[in-house]
């Protein structure tokens, strides 16, 4: 029996068309638009300037504050404009465009394929160099590396959780990963120990991935205090809580962070990027993202230069089917619906999927028939016909007792609905009001 | 690209479950009860069963186009559910005109006018069923006997259900003992072979029903359980009691609406609580106060009235038994 978390969970066909697909190394787009806010938290302040000659991994733009990330130039060239640009969110933001002129790097970074497993740096200095390389989480949230390798004062962790479920369907670049990259990853892994300061590690995969399984759990022999877990085939198992809960059995308070209960979670794709980052003083310039759909001719995983369009990359996956009706950025649970295809990919792209319009369509809304079956998905436990409903009528008060800010918008209430209700939308409206309503009661 | 993109928030797929799927799937696991109804009570079971799923779909689309002038949601399939368990709840000889009026009170007054699909806190069936037993006592107890197409549908032999036996024969201070001797074994009761109404006797193809459902995903299996099992407790202990006043638990959940009940009728989802705790709850509600009735009230059967009860408690339950919230006590040491 594998293990999974107990509460919940639904499992939404696979379609993990692309598994077996290696990673092909898109060539380099003529030009990249990079945005400024690709993570968590402040945008970052430009340090080039419209006409700077720019060379591949060099800062362009700087972490403004705490909670924000370095930018590099994902390309060499010439910074052509500084401008708002649409990104994946369809709004417009600041972002720096750079016409590409062949791909010379900066000095610093050791571009060898030769595995550096031997780890030199000291705690302090592993975190300060995640910082200036720019990392963040590349599970989808964007968070910056850095502060999730600084244990706070007062707090103690003890385990560090990789998360290597990748549990929305279709997507495929954290499997292609620890197939492809099973030692840099393992390294990665053990670099992010030093800098907990902790000795264990377990590496959770979903059990649909057995050759990820046994990749990893193999190579883990020779890395101290790294195993892997294989888990029951379960969305969300990648969310945070649900991972910790599987991999440990340790139940995360309601409000609180994985430090509470000793443990810290980093995704496959940031084990990797931190490797890169420590032992080749590479920056978060390219990641690997999975362009997929029942349609698309030559799906694929491909490790793209940040800032690449959109358009671009499913190029090279064949180009957008007659049938396409609409293009996700992300996984089909929680990803974002593109309005345009012309958009650049960032830090946080894990995948394009394109899908058939007669899929792209939501179904017909029925009435409730009270049968329970979202709060049977739910994997925190919560009611979400109940919060939809009271967000529906405005009630707010009652959806913050009823606990809706635990809401991970993780979408299997939705998913599993059958008289096809837009909860997670309700959801989503109320969440944002309770939680606008709790900051104000907190600063009055 | 030819297109313009769709934009909607996430997620961006939805499980092939639907409304209609479901209300199909319970007509399909309604269908053994409905072959054994056919074949125990012959062309009154047909009649009966048509006349009584054509008044509920006439009935839901007429309000809807004439008096709410709404969109018709007949397609959905509830409303022939409906009329399949109000079938199932009245004898397989009841008059037509009965018939419409059980129709039109289900739908028309237990559906419709608390606000169609959803929204009705009694389910629909029984509530038709419970007023048609109050207005017409006389034809809805005279229970046609199992003689198959031998008869036709209104001059079927009508005769005593097992539990009307043993009810007006304790009455008469008779013992159990010799009562279980009156009535069909109990082999027989759980192929159907009794007196009753024309959907609840055959408990072999109520439960083969149920357990589709189950496989299926439609219900699971707490209330079913839960009915039976605290009914089962129930009569065990006053068997074990008092034998000779006092009819064996499976006698009980063999006979009258119990099956039916605990399987179709009280697992209706508009009308039972949500969280596996409270179905519990609700259930065994079900199965005690089905004793009650059965043992000390005036009718021999009350399986309609406690599910009708219990569906008044449903929306405590569903405010005061929340599912476990993740992360609400911290046991992490």
């Amino acid at each position: 029996m594998f293990k999974t978390f107990p509460k919940g969970g639904i499992h939404p066909p696979e379609n993990k068309i692309t598994a077996d697909k290696s990673v092909i190394v898109l060539p380099l787009p003529s030009t990249v638009t990079v945005p400024l806010n690709q993570h968590i938290g402040a945008p970052a302040t430009p340090v080039v300037e419209k006409g700077s000659a720019v060379k591949t991994g060099q800062l362009i733009a700087q972490a403004k504050g705490f909670v924000s990330a370095n930018i590099h130039s994902p390309v060499s060239g010439k910074v052509s404009k500084i401008e708002p640009v649409a990104d994946s969110t369809g709004y417009k933001q600041m972002s720096i465009i750079i016409d590409a002129e062949g791909d010379e790097w900066v000095e610093t970074t050791d571009r060898s394929a030769t595995l550096v497993k031997e780890i030199t740096m000291t705690r302090e200095q592993i975190v300060e160099r995640c910082r200036d390389c720019g990392l963040v989480g590349l599970g989808g949230a964007t968070f910056p590396t850095h502060i999730k390798m600084t244990v706070p004062s007062g707090k103690k962790c003890d385990m560090l959780i990789i998360n290597g479920v990748e549990c929305e369907p279709y997507l495929t670049s954290d499997h292609r990963l620890m197939i492809e990259k099973g030692p840099e990853v393992l390294t990665g892994v053990t670099i992010i120990m030093k800098a907990l300061g902790v000795t264990q590690a377990v590496i959770g995969i979903e059990a649909n991935k057995p050759d990820a399984i046994s990749t990893l759990a193999g190579l883990s022999k020779e890395f101290a205090g790294i195993s892997v877990v294989a888990l029951k085939v379960k969305y969300p198992q990648g969310g945070e809580k649900q991972l910790i809960k599987a991999c440990t059995g340790r139940e995360v308070p309601s409000g609180g962070l994985p430090l509470d209960v000793g443990v810290v979670v980093q995704n496959v794709g940031t084990a990797f990027a931190v490797y890169e980052a420590v032992q080749k003083n590479k920056p978060l310039i390219e990641r690997v993202v999975t362009v997929t759909g029942k349609s698309v001719s030559r799906p694929g995983n491909f490790l793209v230069r940040i800032g690449t369009p959109v358009t671009t990359l499913i190029e090279a996956a064949g180009g957008i089917p007659d049938d396409t009706g609409k293009v996700v950025n992300g996984g089909p649970m929680m990803g974002k619906a593109l309005a345009l295809t012309d958009v650049p990919v960032t830090k946080g792209t894990s995948g394009i999927i394109l899908f058939p319009e007669p899929e792209s369509r939501r179904e017909e809304m029925m009435p409730c028939i009270r049968c329970g079956k979202c709060s049977s998905a739910c994997a925190m436990g919560l009611e979400p016909w109940l919060l939809s409903v009271l967000s529906e009528r405005a009630m707010f008060e009652k959806a913050e007792t009823e606990k809706i800010t635990d809401c991970m918008e993780c979408g299997a209430c939705a998913y599993t609905c059958p008289a096809k209700r837009p909860l997670l939308d309700y959801i989503r409206l109320g969440k944002t009001t309770v939680i606008k309503m709790v900051r104000e009661r907190i600063t009055k | 690209m030819n297109n313009i993109l769709n934009v909607s928030p996430s997620p961006h797929q939805q499980s092939s479950e639907t409304t209609r799927k479901l209300m199909f799937g319970v007509v399909i696991a309604l269908l053994p009860a409905l072959a054994a109804a056919v074949y125990y009570f012959g062309t009154g079971a047909i009649i009966v069963t048509l006349t009584s799923v054509l008044a509920c779909v006439a009935t839901e689309f007429l309000i809807q186009k004439y008096v709410l002038k709404t969109k018709t949601s007949i397609s959905d399939g509830s409303a022939v559910v409906t009329g399949l368990l109000l079938a199932f709840n009245v004898p397989s000889n009841l008059p037509l005109f009965i018939i419409v009026i059980g129709a039109v009170i289900s739908i028309g007054v237990a559906k419709m006018t608390f606000g169609g699909l959803g929204n009705n806190p009694f389910n629909p069936a029984l509530v038709g069923r419970v007023f048609l037993l109050i207005s017409f006592p006389v034809q809805m107890t005279s229970w046609p006997v199992p003689s198959g197409f031998k008869t036709g549908y209104t001059d079927a032999v009508t005769g005593a259900t097992p539990l009307g036996i043993i009810s007006e024969g304790v009455k008469n201070g008779e013992s159990i003992t010799a009562l279980m001797d009156k009535v069909p074994s109990h082999m027989q009761l759980f192929y159907g072979y009794m007196g009753g109404s024309m959907g609840e006797i055959a408990a072999a193809a109520l439960i083969l029903g149920g357990i589709f459902m189950i496989w299926k995903k439609i219900i699971t299996w707490h209330i079913p359980v839960a009915v039976l099992a605290s009914a089962a407790l129930f009569t065990g202990i006053l068997w074990m009691a008092d034998p000779t006043k006092y009819a064996d638990p499976l006698f009980h959940l063999l006979t009258g609406g119990m099956m039916l009940g605990a399987i179709f009728m009280a697992t209706d989802y508009v009308t039972s609580p949500m969280t596996p705790k409270g179905m519990i709850i609700y259930g065994t509600g079900i199965g005690v106060i089905t004793v009650l009735i059965r043992t000390w009230g005036a009718y021999p059967e009350g399986v309609s009235f406690a599910i009708l009860i219990m569906n008044a408690l449903v929306p405590l339950l569903n405010m005061y038994i929340k599912p476990r919230r993740f992360g609400k006590e911290v046991r992490n040491g």
